[in-house]
């Protein structure tokens, strides 16, 4: 370890490497199990990340190549604490998903494999990266895989969904790297180690320091919050998403909405607001009333939605919007809520996504009026269901209360009424989630319904892992606090 | 060495282990060992209430300290436990009624399928534990998780019988409605935070009695957690839940929706009460809001015929008697009318779970009648449980509803008037429940009353108990006029009070207003309970449809048609609109619209790749021109 190889670099090599064996398997069993046990090495690799954080790690935790003659740019990745939270919530999710998914066959598993891992090495890149030309190659390499797993592998209506997806992002991107290149001209050069010089600089800190006038922000900070807001997304952007999460298959969808979306935030958090610190107070209202508007909005959507996956995507949206709008209160308080929630939405979302999953695939059916009475039949998925989906809708004790909290509070610290009308939301919140579990599981079984069976056991397993997670981090959240605690301290000093 | 009551832990933990147990092991356990688990962990835990009830009584209160359950630079919030005279009382009254009632249901519920059967004690334990931790919190996080979570619990046995539509829609209903409260709750939380960064009921009070809080803030922060508390104790506007949670097994009405969860809110306006001291205005809005819930659900209550819907209403115009107890300043009239409601409406409810076990699933009173000659010991107790509730002396719920009044006219004698007429409504009603029940002709068929029988001692002791405390509950708080010193309870919860006491100018009532109240009141509610028994000991089922102001009652003021038409179509139309129309029609036509655009405008572009050499470089040519021209104004 040390200078030779270090964490990060083992987080996006390890991921591209397995990936790409992936493709040269033949045996879809191969492949499966390739792909599941590179997933458990990452996860190890990003569980140790997180207990060497100490300063005299260093060596350890960031990397910086240079390339001779270049325009400025190097391969500069760092862990810091959003990174590591990030990157751990990347590798836990996925071998949670190649469990979840283990019995379903895919045609092409080679390739399938193959593109999920190569997706997980891009969004590892991004979480790490801290050089700005960097951040956009991995975050198109996170991109691309996923419009041909949603293409290839997705439902019926996967070709309309994967364009809208494809017309979103992409034009979202492009705004990012005209906002890249306009503000990588106005930044300082700087002298490498063998004595090169450049006038300008890619690196994360030379974005941060870029002399960039007030009205110079003002619309460079819409070029990149347009393109983090299609991620996330925020209303109105976010009219991809239902559909995408619909067509795409369950492990995609697990990918877009469980760490995806958070692509947006943790860019939001890195790349937009400490560059443009001018423009993120003066606009800071706009974002918040849309967020604000986008929690209304999607829950309503929600409570007459009748497609189940849908109405996980709109809940999704809702709840993103609350951290969109808790970021941009730029206070300590919502901050850190946001670093939680960021991680309990990440897990408690494929938790309703391996649920769904479930059910659809026994019963053919993903419309709620079609489903009654599943607890009938299955009652430990109905428990799992009805633990994971209140922990959807913030119950105490649960882990996505205190990241609620956080961010409730300090959002009322900025606008009282901001935080009241947000509040709605999670009124709303009940009454979707409540409707769904009254109808989907509750009353007598029908023909549908009938023939549903008790889950297996690996599945049984990874529910119940997703269901103590959710306990403990709702008990103790310290843990997570702790490892995020600086670096909101960071963010939150770039705006005072 | 530390604090004795440092253990406290245990208190909560023993249910919450029951809850486990229960629940993990709900498919191998047997229904005596599920039932007996479920019972012997509150009993434990009320044994050791009672251990902490001593060592307070002693002098000797606590905050227990465990862990930081939220800890950043600017917040800090504690998983600590406030052991004084209030939260041990309430400790008491918890594991108490609730250990009598899981011994009650291992008879009531003994039909279940031993699955269910587990699954209902690990609920019934489960609330326990978030019971205790509403009272036992030190800081209102703690006492919101709690808040929170009594209202899962209620949502989960209310909608027990899952598979019955009306039930599981009665759950979700109460949920929602919490949740609306809650919403209140958690802003006045927010809104501390925002002011003085502290939850804990300590800080808090001091940083309000040190005029760290304006009057505005005070104000606001109060009303916001009233709002919680109409919620949870359901007032108006919010109340409208809880009588359709009657839905839920009866043993789950007597402890949930009568003796401890809807008394939350008036436990968190006690804990609170300094800052509602120092709120004049939120005083005046919690006893009317009090008052006119107290009334609107008397009324109502007398014209229902479901045994659990009178006792419902009933439980609503009671809770709004406590309202209007703190709205007064009398916090500790209010605890006290907690404490004797919890018996005398527990014994009520179980009562009626006897009644309802010996009919067959029957609720409708039209069709009972007569009952005392089958069931003398549920009869004794509930005729004993209803002169409690209706305030006659020395029965407990006169003393505790006589504070209540006395205070009330001490602030403004309308309030009391008011007061009375509703507590003569009360004696009517419960008289009609007692009258259509237990006296008269029996008036169900022929296979119900050869049914007819006493419940088993697992209900019936219970019962005795609670009957036996309904009528001596009130003497802890013998009123001053009778005997000097005679008031314990007072003494025992002055510490609680003694900031609020110290700022408000005591009204003292004269011996003879005292007495002359007293007497109005009783005589009152004398005169109505007669009247009540005298109209339907002999009741007569009648077929003909009630009109005018009885049709009003009999649909409890269209209440639940009102919110309907002006809260959930609206919200469903409007869900609708956003769905059929801004988001397919608008936000969506608009991305496919720009995508038709781009399909349509390359197809136009196609046709410069024409191929030919000479249109290349004339374009290339028009290109050039037009970046020179741009470089001329640059």
């Amino acid at each position: 370890m040390g200078s030779y190889i270090t964490f990060p670099e083992l987080l996006i090599w390890l991921p591209l490497l397995a990936g790409i064996l992936c493709f040269f398997t033949k045996r879809e069993q191969t492949a499966k199990a390739m792909a599941l046990l590179f997933s458990l090495i990452i996860l190890f690799v990003s569980a140790a990340s997180l207990f060497y954080t100490a300063p005299k790690f260093n060596t350890w935790n960031g990397v910086n190549y240079f390339y001779p003659n270049n325009i400025g740019n190097t391969f500069f990745v760092a862990l810091d604490g959003t990174g590591r939270l990030l990157t751990f919530l990347t590798a836990l999710a996925f071998p949670i998903i190649f469990i979840a998914g283990y019995k379903t066959s895919y045609k092409n598993a080679s390739s399938f494999f193959g593109l999920m891992l190569l997706t997980q090495s891009g969004l590892m890149g991004v979480f790490c990266a801290m050089d700005a030309l960097l951040f956009y190659f991995f975050w198109e390499l996170a991109l691309i895989p996923v419009y041909f797993l949603c293409s290839k592998w997705g439902g019926e209506k996967r070709i309309q969904a994967t364009f809208k997806f494809f017309v979103y992002t992409f034009v979202g991107s492009l705004l990012m790297l005209t906002g890249i290149i306009y503000v990588y001209l106005h930044t300082t050069g700087r002298v490498f180690e063998d004595g090169s010089q450049v006038a300008h600089s890619f690196s994360l800190n030379s974005f941060y320091n870029a002399s960039l006038s007030a009205s110079d922000q003002n619309w460079l900070f819409w070029l990149f919050f347009v393109a983090f807001a299609v991620k996330m997304p925020v209303f109105p952007f976010h009219t991809w998403q239902p559909d995408a999460y619909d067509q795409s298959p369950t492990s995609v969808t697990m990918v877009l909405s469980g760490i995806m979306v958070k692509m947006g935030l943790f860019a939001v958090i890195r790349w937009l607001i400490p560059i443009f610190p001018l423009a993120t107070v003066k606009f800071s209202h706009i974002v918040m009333i849309l967020s604000i508007i986008g929690i209304i909005y999607a829950s309503c959507i929600a409570i007459v939605q009748d497609n189940l996956k849908k109405l996980v995507a709109y809940s999704s949206i809702a709840h993103i919007g609350l951290m969109c709008a808790a970021i941009f209160a730029m206070n300590q308080v919502s901050v850190q809520g946001v670093m939680l929630q960021m991680f309990n939405h990440g897990i408690n979302i494929i938790g309703l996504w391996i649920v769904l999953d479930l059910l659809e695939k026994q019963t053919g059916v993903k419309q709620i009026s079609k489903l009654a009475g599943v607890a009938n039949k299955a009652p430990f998925l109905t428990i799992m269901l009805v633990i994971i989906a209140l922990a959807n809708i913030a119950l105490p004790l649960t882990n996505a209360f205190t990241g609620e909290f956080l961010m409730f509070s300090g959002l009322y610290k900025f606008n009282v009424w901001y935080a009241a009308v947000a509040g709605i939301g999670i009124i709303l919140a009940a009454v979707y989630t409540l409707n769904m579990i009254q109808k989907v599981f509750y009353g007598n079984t029908n023909s549908v319904t009938e023939a549903v069976k008790e889950i297996s056991l690996n599945e049984k397993f990874i529910l119940a892992l997703i269901v103590c997670m959710i306990f403990i981090i709702g008990i103790y959240p310290q843990p997570v606090i702790e490892l995020t605690k600086d670096a909101v301290t960071t963010l939150v000093s770039k705006i005072k | 060495m530390s604090n004795v009551l440092q253990i406290v832990w245990l208190i909560p933990i023993l249910p919450l282990i029951g809850f486990i147990i229960n629940g993990a092991g709900r498919n191998v356990l047997s229904k005596g060992i599920s039932g007996f688990i479920g019972s012997a962990v509150v009993l434990g835990s009320f044994l050791l209430s009672l251990y902490v009830f001593i060592q307070v009584k002693n002098g000797n209160t606590h905050v227990a300290h465990y862990f930081n359950f939220i800890d950043i630079e600017s917040l800090k919030i504690a998983f600590d436990f406030k052991i004084d005279q209030l939260s041990s009382l309430f400790l008491l009254i918890i594991t108490g009624v609730g250990f009598l009632i899981h011994v009650y249901s291992t008879s009531y519920m003994h039909e279940e399928p031993s699955k269910d059967f587990a699954k209902y004690f690990a609920y019934l334990n489960l609330f326990v534990f978030s019971m205790l931790l509403l009272v036992m919190g030190a800081n209102y996080v703690i006492m919101f998780i709690g808040w929170e979570g009594v209202g899962l619990c209620s949502y989960l046995l209310i909608g027990y019988w899952f598979k019955n539509n009306d039930y599981t829609n009665a759950a979700k209903k109460a949920f929602i409605m919490n949740r609306i409260g809650d919403l209140g709750f958690l802003l006045a939380v927010f809104w501390l935070i925002a002011k003085i960064g502290t939850v804990s009921f300590d800080e808090v009070f001091s940083a309000a009695s040190l005029a760290k809080l304006s009057t505005t803030d005070i104000t606001g922060i109060t009303l916001l957690l009233f709002v919680g508390a109409t919620g949870k104790s359901a007032q108006i506007p919010l109340y409208t839940w809880l009588p359709d949670a009657m839905a839920g097994p009866t043993p789950v009405s007597a402890l949930i929706h009568a003796a401890t969860m809807v008394t939350a809110g008036i436990y968190m306006i006690a804990r609170s009460n300094i800052l509602y001291t120092m709120a004049p205005l939120t005083q005046h809005v919690v006893a009317i809001v009090g008052l006119a819930t107290a009334v609107l659900a008397a009324t109502i209550a007398l014209k229902q015929n479901d045994i659990k819907k009178v006792l419902a209403y009933s439980t609503v115009s009671q809770l709004g008697y406590m309202f209007l107890g703190l709205g007064v300043g009398a916090y500790t009239g209010a605890v006290f009318h907690v404490m004797t409601h919890a018996f005398f409406k527990a014994l009520l409810f179980l009562g009626a779970g006897s009644v309802i076990h010996a009919m067959g699933g029957e609720q409708d009173m039209r069709n009972m009648g007569g009952l005392k000659k089958y069931m003398s010991v549920t009869h004794l107790t509930f005729l004993l449980g209803c002169l409690a509730i209706a305030g006659m002396p020395p029965f407990s719920g006169f003393f505790s509803k006589d504070e209540i009044l006395a205070a009330s006219y001490a602030n403004n004698p309308v309030l009391w008037g008011v007061g009375v007429f509703t507590a003569m409504m009360t004696a009517f009603y419960m008289f009609r429940l007692y009258a259509m029940t237990f006296t008269g002709k029996f008036r169900g068929t022929h296979e119900q009353e050869h049914h007819l029988h006493e419940s088993p001692a697992a209900i019936t002791i219970p019962l005795i108990i609670l009957a036996i405390l309904a009528v001596i509950g009130g003497w802890v708080g013998i009123p001053e006029v009778f005997l000097h010193n005679g008031h314990k309870l007072e003494a025992f919860l002055e510490p609680v009070f003694a900031q609020s006491n110290a700022i408000t100018v005591k009204h003292e009532l004269s011996h003879s207003t005292e007495y002359l109240l007293m007497g109005v009141s009783v005589a009152g509610a004398l005169v109505a309970l007669l009247f009540a028994w005298n109209k339907f000991s002999k009741y007569e089922k009648t077929e003909t449809p009630s009109t005018g102001f009885a049709k009003l009652l009999e649909n409890k003021w269209y209440v639940d048609e009102l919110y309907n038409a002006i809260i959930v179509q609206p919200l469903r139309s409007l869900s609708a609109f956003f769905n059929n129309v801004v988001e397919k029609k608008g936000i969506d036509g608009l991305v496919n619209g720009t995508g038709k655009a781009v399909n349509y405008g390359s197809r136009q572009l196609r046709w410069l790749q024409s191929g030919q050499v000479g249109a290349y470089v004339l374009l290339m040519v028009i290109g050039i021109l037009i970046l020179f021209i741009i470089q001329l104004f640059l």
